[in-house]
C-alpha cells in the first residue's frame, strides 16, 4: 500500500500550477521565457563564478569575512540587491518584512512567525512520501518552468581561480549551469533556492558536486545568518526538482545553539558530534582536512540515508562551518495530530524557525508545543543509535576506497596524503575507532 | 578587509577617557582589550601588556583588528557564536575559548566580556574584555598513555602558583603549562573558580579606571545601560558593515530624525557625526534643489512607499552634487515600519564589481531590511 498525505503545498514560483495543467502541452515556444529550450536560447542572466577552495593558500577557507563585524560581501550584496529588487517589481506573493516575528520565551529561543498568505487555500495535492528516491517527472511542477525573471544570477566555479560577476552572461546550456531563484513565498527576506545544473533535471537527493556548490554558496556569502537547507523526498520537499533554499535571518537558530557532544573524528579530519537536550536527534559535521573532506563526508551520510529511505533534513549554517544532519521517522509514522496543523516540520522548522499560518496558533505558540512538534518527527534513540553506526560505517568504507585508489594511483598524484594518518593501512576503520574516547566501536 | 583609520581608534579612547587612563591601564597586570563596537569592523582600540605578551603580538598589529584574528581552526564554532550574540545583545559572557598566538600555538583561555555604556547616549560605548589563560589541569582520561606525566606536573605546578594570582594573570607565551597537544585541544577545558575570580578581578580594575578617568572628560560611562538609545548597538555593528553612503530616519520622531548615518555618508557630506544625528535631512538641500523632488520624497514616505529621485544636494562646504536619492521603508520584527533608509551615490561615480548605482542602492537596502527585520522596538 504507498502512503500518500495530503498537504498543502507551497507555491514557490509564480508559474507553479496544479500539476493536472501541462505547461508542455502548448506546443512550440511558451513566450513565458522560461527556462526550457524554447526560452534559453539568447537568454541572459548575471554570472557569479567562485574561487575553488585549492586556490586559496593556507588554511581552507578561512575568510576575512565569515563574520557579522566584517564588510558584506559582494555575493552577499548581490543576491540581496537582486532581491529586494524582485520584492519591488513585485514578484512576491506577499512582503514577509510585514509578517509579525517573535521569540517564544523559554531556554531554546524557538521563532515563530504568523504568515497568514504563506499557504494556498485551494485543495491539496497529493505527493508520495513514503520514498526518499523518486525519478524525475517531467510533468509535474520543476524549476526549468520558471520566468527567468524569477531567477538571480548564475553560480558556478570560476575557470581561472578568480572571483568574477558579469552583469549580462549569457545562459550556456552547454556548461550546465546552476542558478540562484526567488522562493515567491518566502520564509525570511532573501529567500532564494539553489538549483544546481538546473537543465540537467536531477531529482531530489544528494550528490557529491552538488553538495559542495551549495557549501560553496554558505562560505561565499561570508554570513552566518544567511544558512542553507535542503529537504529530502518524505521529509517535507515539495518539489522533486534537485534545490536547496537559502535565507538570512539575523539570530542565531535554536539548533545551533543547543549543546553537542562529540562522537568521532574521521580519518580526514571531519568532526562529528551528535545533538543532545534537542527535541530531534541528529548529527553535527565540522572540520575537516579540506573543505571536500567536510563536504564529502556530509553527502557521503546523504546517499547512504537516500539509499537507505531514510527521510533527512541537512542544514549548513555558520559560513559552512558546521553542518546539520537530521534523519526523520517515516511519515507513516507520524501522528494524524501533526499532519492537522499543517505545520511540517522540515529543514527550518526542525532548526528552530516556525511559520504559522493561524494567528491563534501564533499566539498560543510555546515551547513545549514546538518541541513536541519536532520531537514527533525524530528518530527514537535506539533507531538513531542504529543509523547513526551505518553512517559512519559508510562514511568509513569511502574511506577506505579512496585510500585504495590513493595507493594505487601512485606517484604524480596531485592530492596531497591525509593528514595525522600514520601509516595507511587497510584496516580504516579501526583508525577512527580508537581516535577518540566516545565513539561507536563497530564490529 | 582594511583596517579602519587610525584617527578613529585614537578618537575612540581618546574622546572618552583622559590621557592618564592609558597609563593606568597600562599599570594593570591584566590581560584585556577594549573594543569599539560603532567603529566599522569592530576593531580592537586597546590591548594590555599582558594581553600582548599572552599573545606574542605587538600592539601595531593587534590595535585596529577585529578580535577573531586569535581564532582558528579548533576554535569552537559554537562558542564564537556565543560570543557573537552577546555582543549583539549587549551583555555579558563568561566562556573558555581556545585562541592561537602568533606564532601559531594555541592555548585555552577563560574568556570574560562587558559592555560598557555611556551615560549620556545610553548605548554601548565600548567592550572590555578579559583573557585569563587555563592551565592544564588532571583530566579524566581513558587513555592513560604518555599523559598523566605532563598532567600531574601541571598541576602540581598550579598549587605551587595559586597562593600567587598575579603571577598566573601575567603568564608569558614562554610558559610550557599552557601549551597544548593535539589531543587536548579536543577537550573543553573549563576555568578554575581561582582563574574565574581573576577574571572578575580584572574586569572591576579595567571597569573601575575607566569609570574613573571619564569623569574627567565629562563623557561618562558606566556599566549600565542608562536611559534610552536611538539606534542600539547591535544595529550599529550590522549597519557598520555596510560600505556604502546611507542614513536612517524614524519618521515617528518629531521632524523624522536621522537616527544612523554612515561614514560613507559623512564623508560623502563633509558633516560630522554629531552634526547629522537628530537633523531631519533637509539641511542637505539649497537654494537650486527642485521642491518637485523634495515633495516626491515626502509622498513616498506618507505612502509608505520606496521610490528613487534625482536630486541636488549640498555638501557642507557648500558645493553641490547630484545625488541619485533611493528611500524604501524598512520594518522590524512587528512587521510595522520602524525606519526609512536612504542611500545616497553620487552621479557618476563607479562600482568596481560593475554593479549598476540601482541594484548597489538596492544590496544596500537589502541588508539593512535583514538587520532590522529581528530588531523590536
Amino acid at each position: 500500500m504507498m502512503l500518500r498525505i495530503k498537504r498543502v503545498p507551497t507555491v514557490v514560483s509564480n508559474y507553479q500550477k496544479d500539476e493536472g495543467e501541462d505547461a508542455a502541452r502548448r506546443g512550440g515556444g511558451c513566450g513565458r521565457n522560461c527556462l526550457q529550450k524554447c526560452c534559453i536560447p539568447g537568454a541572459k542572466l548575471p554570472l557569479y563564478t567562485f574561487k575553488r577552495a585549492e586556490e586559496i593558500p593556507g588554511d581552507k577557507c578561512v575568510l576575512e569575512h565569515d563574520d557579522n563585524q566584517a564588510p558584506v560581501a559582494f555575493l552577499d550584496s548581490l543576491l540581496l540587491g537582486q532581491w529586494e529588487d524582485r520584492m519591488q517589481r513585485g514578484l512576491f506573493r506577499y512582503d514577509v518584512t510585514a509578517c509579525e516575528t517573535k521569540v517564544i520565551p523559554g531556554r531554546c529561543g524557538f521563532m515563530a512567525q504568523l504568515n497568514e498568505g504563506r499557504h494556498l487555500k485551494k485543495r491539496p495535492t497529493e505527493f508520495r512520501v513514503d520514498k526518499v528516491l523518486q525519478p524525475f517527472d517531467g510533468n509535474k511542477f520543476n524549476f526549468t518552468k520558471v520566468g527567468q525573471e524569477e531567477v538571480l544570477f548564475q553560480f558556478d566555479a570560476s575557470e581561472d581561480g578568480e572571483v568574477h560577476f558579469f552583469p549580462d552572461a549569457p545562459v550556456d546550456a552547454d556548461s550546465s549551469p546552476s542558478v540562484v531563484a526567488i522562493n515567491v513565498s518566502p520564509i525570511e527576506y532573501g529567500h532564494v533556492l539553489l538549483i544546481p545544473r538546473i537543465l540537467e533535471c536531477l531529482p531530489q537527493r544528494i550528490d557529491r558536486e552538488s553538495f559542495l556548490l551549495a557549501l560553496y554558496m554558505a562560505i561565499e556569502a561570508g554570513n552566518p545568518y544567511f544558512r542553507l537547507g535542503y529537504n529530502s523526498l518524505g521529509a517535507f520537499a515539495t518539489i522533486n526538482h534537485l534545490h536547496f533554499q537559502a535565507y538570512y535571518l539575523a539570530v542565531p537558530f535554536p539548533i545551533e545553539k543547543a549543546p553537542t557532544r562529540k562522537v568521532t573524528t574521521l580519518g580526514d579530519g571531519v568532526k562529528i558530534s551528535e545533538l543532545f537536550d534537542y527535541p530531534v536527534r541528529g548529527l553535527v559535521f565540522e572540520g575537516g582536512n579540506t573543505l571536500q573532506d567536510l563536504s564529502n563526508a556530509v553527502s557521503d551520510a546523504c546517499i547512504f540515508l537516500q539509499d537507505n529511505n531514510i527521510p533527512h533534513n541537512v542544514l549548513i549554517a555558520d559560513c559552512g562551518k558546521r553542518i546539520f544532519l537530521l534523519p526523520q521517522q517515516a511519515l507513516g509514522e507520524v501522528s494524524s495530530e501533526l499532519l492537522d496543523t499543517q505545520v511540517n516540520p522540515a529543514v527550518w522548522e526542525i532548526s528552530g524557525h516556525m511559520v504559522l499560518k493561524r494567528k491563534k496558533d501564533y499566539e498560543e505558540a510555546s515551547e513545549e508545543n514546538a518541541w513536541r512538534l519536532l520531537a514527533e518527527v525524530s528518530l527514537s534513540e535506539e533507531r538513531f543509535e542504529e543509523v547513526k553506526a551505518l553512517i559512519f560505517e559508510a562514511c568509513s568504507y569511502t574511506l577506505s576506497e579512496k585510500e585504495d585508489e590513493h595507493l594505487t594511483q601512485g606517484a604524480g598524484d596531485d592530492k596531497p596524503p591525509l593528514e595525522g594518518t600514520g601509516s595507511i593501512n587497510k584496516g580504516r576503520n579501526c583508525n577512527m575507532v580508537s581516535g577518540t574516547q566516545e565513539c561507536l566501536v563497530l564490529q | 578587509m582594511e583596517p579602519p583609520q587610525l584617527g578613529l581608534i585614537e578618537q575612540s579612547f581618546n574622546s572618552r577617557y583622559s590621557n592618564w587612563a592609558r597609563e593606568a591601564l597600562d599599570e594593570l597586570p591584566d590581560n584585556f582589550t577594549i573594543t569599539d563596537p560603532c567603529i566599522s569592523g569592530h576593531p580592537i582600540v586597546f590591548a594590555s601588556r599582558g594581553f600582548l605578551k599572552m599573545s606574542g603580538y605587538s600592539r601595531d598589529q593587534v590595535v585596529g583588528r577585529n578580535g577573531r584574528m586569535f581564532q582558528g581552526p579548533n576554535t569552537c564554532r559554537r562558542s564564537v557564536m556565543e560570543i557573537r550574540e552577546a555582543i549583539r545583545e549587549e551583555r555579558g559572557v563568561e566562556i573558555s575559548l581556545l585562541n592561537y598566538r602568533k606564532d601559531g600555538t594555541p592555548f585555552w583561555m577563560l574568556f570574560r566580556m562587558t559592555p560598557v555604556f555611556g551615560k549620556d547616549e545610553g548605548r554601548v560605548i565600548h567592550f572590555v574584555a578579559v583573557q585569563v589563560p587555563i592551565l592544564r589541569r588532571r583530566q579524566r582520561r581513558r587513555n592513560g598513555e604518555g599523559l598523566c606525566g605532563e598532567i600531574l606536573s601541571n598541576s602540581c605546578r598550579r598549587e605551587v602558583c595559586s597562593s600567587s594570582s598575579v603571577e598566573l594573570a601575567g603568564v608569558s607565551a614562554a610558559d610550557s603549562d599552557c601549551r597544548v597537544t593535539a589531543l587536548e585541544i579536543e577537550e573543553k577545558c573549563e576555568a578554575s573558580d581561582t582563574e574565574k575570580q581573576l577574571a572578575a578581578t580584572a574586569i572591576r580594575n579595567v571597569l573601575s579606571v575607566l569609570t574613573h578617568y571619564s569623569e574627567s572628560t565629562g563623557r561618562l560611562v558606566c556599566e549600565k545601560r542608562f536611559g534610552p538609545s536611538f539606534v542600539s548597538s547591535s544595529l550599529h555593528i550590522s549597519l557598520g558593515r555596510i560600505k556604502q553612503s546611507f542614513v536612517l530616519v524614524d519618521p515617528h520622531l518629531p521632524d523624522i530624525p536621522i537616527v544612523y548615518a554612515s561614514d560613507a555618508f559623512l564623508r560623502m557630506t563633509g558633516y560630522a557625526r554629531n552634526e547629522v544625528l537628530g537633523q531631519n535631512c533637509r539641511f542637505l538641500t539649497g537654494v537650486d534643489t527642485d521642491p518637485s523632488a523634495l515633495h516626491q520624497i515626502k509622498q513616498s514616505i506618507q505612502a509608505q512607499q520606496a521610490c528613487s529621485v534625482r536630486i541636488l544636494h549640498y555638501r557642507k562646504d557648500k558645493s553641490s552634487f547630484w545625488n541619485l536619492l533611493h528611500i524604501s521603508p524598512v520594518r522590524n520584527a512587528t512587521g510595522k515600519i520602524a525606519y526609512f533608509v536612504g542611500v545616497q551615490i553620487e552621479e557618476g561615480s563607479v562600482d568596481r564589481h560593475g554593479l549598476s548605482p540601482e541594484m548597489r542602492q538596492l544590496s544596500v537596502v537589502g541588508s539593512i531590511k535583514v538587520a532590522v527585520r529581528i530588531s523590536s522596538p
